[in-house]
């Protein structure tokens, strides 16, 4: 590949955690994030999505060392942060910041906004008071709330829409490198989402920010992220630039991702059912040996069970880890959607016909 | 005794050829600290028996307290007027008792999160057990029994070992789907699910609205899907009915309302919708603004303040809710163009 060099980079990161059973007796190890590898660029939105449990968010505090990874290295900038002591850290992490899912559980109730936002300048020990309050007005502004009308609220006074803006306040306040977003956007209603998804392009391109951008909706991860990163199960299975994954997934449980999302339009809905993934992920307890998607995948052959599929570039800058991976011409969404609504809509009525027949109810 | 199988429940109401829920000019106000909120403010629709209908709208537009309002299940500070009529038989005014007994065998409720409706101190067959001997007379054998098929239906996967589990070792799909047994326990003939895939997972949620929507089939029930999610509802709906501050704004078959929006919200919300084919870094054309204060609603439409196409007129006047196409209502002066892309 050749790419400028990354502002962040996560090399073979390993984090596991010891879970108990009742007793205290040892339970096993949740293999939470297994050897996992990426880069964001500079000025670059990467994308990660995966399901509950895919390790998604404890890779965000991994490379936050927080806390810190088992094995691997997290390059910021170049500087290992694995290896560095907590002084050291706590000056470099004022240029990666954290914007969280709920946004009335990551903000002080008894907090009002101006104090809120200015608390990581007091940590810094950034500029004097009055500069402190300056620079507080300037980034409730940037987010689109009046400082005069909303700096002396508490949390409770704002709406969720408004409480995520004052969390990208506080985040934007040290002028970061890198935001990292875990499902930043999850609890909001759609049209609130939308602002605040807006609002992350604004800062974007006023600030040049770069977002480590982490969400189960593959739709919304799509529209913000340059590349995307498809974790299950503590591992990437795909990273691609977002519109080729979109339009050409190779693995399977991209396929199965972008199937499963609800389509705003009844005449191109979603593929037929049947080639649905089924059941639920394996424990990261115990996880599949080889491949861990085999359990739930279609195209799962001996070989998976057996060999565990490496990432490896199919594409341009696009890389899966699958041994039977999807060819370009099966991953056609646009061709396979009108087809599979018309037979889902067409197998509705028969059943429905068919309940009718059958039980003679109304 | 054996469990009446469905055909057996139903019986009774082979000849009733109406709507099965048919609501007229609901309204529910709360009084909070001297203050009148207005949470729905005449809400008319009509459920026809089988049939799947999801109502849209953002928190606080109603959608949720309307539905609640159906089911009986609002506090006493809820003050309910209009008419909710089952099969034709009024329920608002029936007691707390009359309500109980309609609850479970006449429509059920499936909520958000299963882990806050489920006791976490029982295990899952035995409270899917205890609302099976709720609402019909069997022995506590005949209810273990009917539980255990109950899971079956729901196909919760090793239903005999997860029988005697908590909830806490279940996954939240699993969960819902405790929870949808408990909600079939007496078949139902209307099931509403209130945003009863939102906590989910994407590959989660469509296995749970298949399941649903099998089910609705399977035993002739029909589903009110509540979501804030019209991507949900043009997937798995035959009507949709879409909702702001408390009342209706456009209510159409699913196909047509999605080729033909007529109502300026309808359109912005489904412009917020994330989308695949939409390029990386694009902006959501997005209005700004929030939903009017329920405590003083304004004389006109009340989508008005933040609409790309108000007037002075929408200010000034409510526009009603009537039907202008076949099949297709919408309350607005200047609607959307026909046949505009969305």
């Amino acid at each position: 590949m050749t790419a400028p060099p990354a502002l962040l980079e996560a090399r073979h990161v390993v984090q596991e955690f010891a879970v108990r059973d009742s007793g205290g007796v040892r339970g096993g190890v949740v293999q939470a994030v297994s050897d996992v590898s990426f880069e964001v660029r500079p000025g670059e939105t990467l994308g990660i999505v995966g399901e509950t449990g895919s390790g998604k968010t404890t890779l965000a505090r991994s490379v936050l060392q927080a806390p810190r990874p088992k094995s691997g290295q997290v390059l910021f900038q170049g500087t290992d942060l694995v290896r560095l002591r907590r002084r050291k850290l706590l000056e470099i992490r004022r240029h990666l910041q954290m914007v969280f899912q709920d946004p009335f559980g990551s903000l002080d109730p008894m907090w009002r906004v101006s104090q809120i936002v200015e608390e990581p300048l007091i940590a810094y020990q950034i500029g004097s008071s009055a500069q402190r309050k300056q620079r507080v007005a300037e980034v409730l502004d940037l987010v689109g709330l009046d400082p005069g009308r909303y700096g002396a609220r508490r949390p409770r006074e704002l709406s969720g829409g408004q409480c995520q803006r004052v969390a990208i306040a506080r985040a934007v306040a040290l002028a970061p490198a890198l935001i990292i977003c875990d499902e930043a956007v999850s609890s909001l209603d759609t049209l609130i989402q939308a602002q605040v998804l807006n609002l992350f392009e604004r800062l974007r391109g006023e600030l040049g920010l770069s977002y480590l951008f982490i969400a189960h909706d593959l739709a919304l991860v799509k529209q913000v992220s340059d590349r995307v990163a498809v974790m299950y199960l503590g591992k990437l299975c795909e990273v691609g630039p977002a519109d080729s994954i979109y339009r050409e997934p190779f693995h399977p449980y991209t396929r199965a991702l972008i199937d499963s999302i609800p389509i705003p339009d009844p005449a191109a809905a979603p593929a037929r059912p049947a080639e649905r993934i089924r059941g639920e992920p394996p424990s990261p307890i115990s996880p599949p040996s080889g491949c861990r998607f085999r359990t739930r995948c279609p195209r799962a052959a001996e070989r998976c069970a057996l060999d565990e599929p490496q990432l490896r570039a199919l594409a341009d800058d696009h890389l899966v880890a699958c041994h039977f991976p999807l060819i370009p011409q099966e991953g056609r969404h646009a061709a396979a959607g009108a087809d599979g609504a018309t037979a889902r809509r067409d197998l509705r009525a028969d059943t429905r016909a068919g309940a009718n027949d059958g039980g003679g109810r109304v | 005794m054996t469990a009446p199988g469905p055909v057996a429940a139903q019986a009774g109401d082979a000849q009733w050829a109406g709507p099965l829920l048919q609501i007229a000019d609901l309204r529910v106000r709360f009084s909070q600290r001297g203050r009148q909120v207005h949470a729905v403010n005449g809400v008319s629709y009509s459920v026809w028996p089988g049939t799947t209908l999801a109502i849209v709208g953002e928190s606080g537009s109603g959608k949720t307290v309307s539905s609640r309002a159906v089911m009986g299940l609002l506090p006493g500070t809820a003050a309910v007027t209009g008419s909710v009529r089952f099969q034709g038989q009024e329920l608002l005014g029936l007691t707390d008792a009359q309500m109980r007994s309609r609850r479970g065998r006449d429509m059920a409720m499936v909520f958000q999160d299963p882990s806050r409706s489920l006791n976490p101190t029982m295990r899952v067959g035995i409270q899917v057990a205890e609302a099976v001997r709720a609402h019909l007379r069997l022995d506590r054998r005949a209810a273990h029994d009917r539980a255990l098929e109950l899971l079956h239906l729901v196909r919760l996967p090793m239903p005999r070992r997860r029988f005697v589990e908590y909830p806490h070792q279940l996954s939240g799909g699993m969960r819902q789907r405790v929870m949808i047994a408990i909600a079939l326990a007496c078949h139902p003939k209307l099931l509403i699910a209130d945003e009863a895939t939102t906590a989910l997972d994407v590959t989660t949620q469509a296995q749970i609205m298949e399941l649903l929507i099998e089910l609705s089939e399977q035993l002739g029930m029909a589903l009110v899907l509540i979501s804030h999610d019209l991507g949900l509802a043009a997937s798995y709906t035959d009507e949709v009915i879409v909702m702001y501050a408390g009342r209706i704004v456009e209510q159409a078959p699913t196909p047509e309302l999605f080729s033909h929006v007529r109502m300026p919200y309808t359109k912005v919300l489904l412009d917020a919708i994330p989308r695949l084919e939409r390029s990386s870094h694009s902006l959501f054309p997005v209005i700004g603004g929030q939903p009017p204060d329920m405590v003083s609603l304004p004389p006109g439409c009340p989508f008005a303040p933040r609409c790309p196409s108000a007037q002075e007129r929408c200010v000034q006047e409510n526009p009603p809710l009537a039907e202008h196409d076949p099949g297709h209502r919408w309350a607005c002066w200047y609607p959307c163009p026909d046949g505009s892309p969305n």
